[in-house]
């Protein structure tokens, strides 16, 4: 298949993503539109994990916060009357790379076992926040009033959301694609492999990785927009800490420090747990040793099976 | 606000205190020797509640559940260390959060399948039903002082085998260089499961005195699991003194809070005001606590030595 595997896996799994609506509609199960948009947004999510945690080294473990964020922006300006989603997403964007702000401001002067827990310490108080929020459904949430508007594109339509969400992760792919490998991408990198030596030729790394925690933490947001949009319901489980630890596992299930990784991780996930919990109520019975086991025997991911182009490691 | 219930919710804070201590006394022990980030410290409290709610309803005699539930928690503690953990010791702590958090989702699912998801109910014993007067006008339930009491004598108990001990020696040589400690003979192997089987028999301490204070149901070992982590991170990841410290005043401060907050706000904002920011303001409390101890202390109050 060519001299660069790599690349001819994502162009085909993006080509398959992109003909996931037609081959539903021609089957009649649109329930499958649906499904793998949230694949898609989960994706996003996965990816800006894995900018930080793959690249960076910095093992977050509090992400679920931007993705809640996000929704909640969406939420609460459509709840006071707000619903163009030219004001409405870069709101979530904006809130949420505030906060990543905050938070790696914070959580970055520390490192290893700190950095996990206090990510996860803060992402859970955000969580108990949302709860508290009783004007916005506390506890249970709230709908909705109506997907974001965007003048021409309807987001009602499932297919122009479908395609919305596909173009943005594509987007985002290949924006990921220059950040890795321009300059500041390379600071990161350096700064996770061999922080002395990257200190030592005159890098200072905290500036450098609080800039790519915000980037990443803006990205989630969007990423929490979109999954507002698309359960059309915002709760504050969206930050539960548990969900945190599903889009982790994603990054790693897909192939660590990959772009596309993150991609077939969160496919492959919620497939899983789509065909389990069609079995069993208690499918995470199954999911948790699975979770044991990939870790234990498979950490370079699914991804990480496909050959990389010119002897690169990835 | 009267002095009396002052000093009735600072007990309480005291209470939770210590139920965090002995979590975050094991959790910290287990990083600090085993250098192994074990998220699945919550699930040993939960199955410790699980079990003492059970053989309390067998045996219907509250010492010999507390004595049955705590060797079993203790034997399931050991079992996870030799199946699932040890494997763990030399990987990162990425892979460590990932596998414990894949025992987090077993050990839940687990729990629900045997018992069910709604929440358990478990009584008090008769022995210690009742209120005990502490000064004149402050009647303080019996349990809670007993979990008061039961805490600090364990507290009391750790710092002697750890200070005083031979145990205690290897425990404190190994947390900060196990290689040597194996070099000269010692059994590091066994050492990690006694410390991993007495963290766990804590957690069961822990949990089986949860039972009647707080509802028994999967999942209730991450929502403390959490706060024990603001414990050690206030404390010092590795510093038992440091994580009895972070325990009191993270029991203190999020008890007070929740007790206090509304009515000393709606002092000074209106009332109104006061109850929608009250509670808000209460629950992220411990985590304002830690950001401003990180701030100053990036390394915690009490960082180990070595």
């Amino acid at each position: 298949m060519g001299r660069r595997p790599r690349a001819v896996v994502v162009v085909a799994g993006l080509l398959l993503l992109a003909l996931v609506p037609p081959v539903a509609a021609a089957l009649a199960q649109p329930f499958y539109v649906d499904l793998f948009r949230r694949m898609m947004i989960f994706a996003i999510a996965a990816l800006s994990l894995d900018l930080i945690l793959g690249y960076g080294g910095m093992v977050s473990f509090g992400h679920a916060a931007y993705l809640g964020i996000g929704a909640y922006a969406v939420g609460i300006l459509g709840f006071h009357g707000i619903e163009s989603g030219l004001i409405q997403w870069p709101v979530a964007i904006l809130a949420s790379a505030l906060t990543a702000l905050v938070i790696g401001a914070i959580s970055i002067r520390t490192s290893g076992v700190y950095f996990i827990m206090i990510t996860l310490a803060f992402a859970q108080m955000l969580y108990y926040l949302g709860i508290s929020l009783e004007t916005y459904g506390g506890d249970n949430g709230m709908p909705l009033r109506t997907r974001s508007q965007f003048g021409p594109i309807d987001l009602r339509n499932p297919y122009a959301f479908y395609y919305l969400v596909l173009a943005l992760l594509v987007l985002f792919l290949l924006l990921g694609a220059r950040f890795v490998n321009a300059r500041f991408g390379m600071v990161i990198r350096a700064a996770k492999s061999n922080e002395p030596r990257a200190r030592a030729i005159g890098f200072s790394p905290y500036g450098y990785r609080l800039t790519a925690f915000v980037i990443a933490g803006g990205m989630c947001g969007l990423a929490g927009a979109l999954l507002a949009n698309q359960t059309e319901y915002l709760t504050p489980d969206f930050m539960h800490w548990t969900r945190s630890g599903e889009i982790m596992f994603m990054v790693i299930l897909g192939g660590i420090g990959t772009l596309f990784g993150p991609v077939i991780g969160a496919v492959v996930l919620l497939l899983l747990e789509d065909v389990l919990s069609a079995f069993t109520a208690h499918w995470q019975i199954i999911l948790g040793p699975f979770l044991v086991l990939v870790v234990l025997f498979a950490k370079r991911g699914l991804f990480g099976l496909v050959p990389d182009a010119g002897g690169r490691r990835g | 606000m009267s002095v009396l219930l002052v000093l009735e919710q600072g007990l309480n804070g005291l209470q939770f205190g210590v139920m965090l201590f002995l979590m975050a006394a094991g959790l910290t022990l287990v990083f600090g020797i085993m250098n192994l980030v074990n998220l699945a410290h919550g699930s040993l409290y939960m199955i410790g509640a699980y079990l003492a709610a059970t053989f309390f309803g067998w045996t219907g005699s509250f010492l010999l559940a507390v004595a049955l539930s705590l060797l079993a928690t203790l034997v399931v503690g050991i079992v996870v260390e030799l199946t699932a953990l040890r494997t763990l010791y030399e990987r990162d702590h990425l892979d460590q959060v990932l596998a414990t958090f894949g025992l987090i989702l077993f050990f839940n699912e687990l729990i629900a399948i045997l018992w069910g998801r709604a929440a358990l109910y478990t009584g008090v014993p008769p022995a210690l039903a009742g209120y005990i007067e502490l000064l004149p006008r402050l009647r303080y339930p019996t349990y809670r002082a007993a979990v008061i009491l039961v805490g600090l004598a364990v507290a009391l108990l750790l710092y002697v085998v750890v200070a005083r001990t031979r145990l205690g020696m290897l425990i404190r040589a190994g947390a900060s260089n196990r290689t040597m400690v194996g070099a000269l003979g010692v059994n590091i192997r066994l050492l990690y499961t006694v410390v991993f089987g007495a963290g766990a028999a804590l957690a069961g301490l822990a949990g089986l005195m949860a039972g009647p204070i707080y509802a028994v149901q999967p999942g209730m070992g991450e929502q403390i699991l959490i706060q024990v982590f603001v414990v050690i991170v206030i404390g010092g990841i590795g510093s038992i003194h440091g994580a009895l410290v972070g325990a009191i005043l993270v029991g203190m401060v999020d008890t007070l809070g929740r007790a206090f907050l509304r009515p000393v706000l709606s002092t000074v904002i209106t009332p109104t005001a006061a109850d929608a920011a009250g509670p808000a303001l209460a629950s992220i409390l411990i985590y304002v606590l830690m950001a401003a101890v990180l701030f100053f202390r990036p390394q915690g109050l009490f960082p180990p030595r070595g």
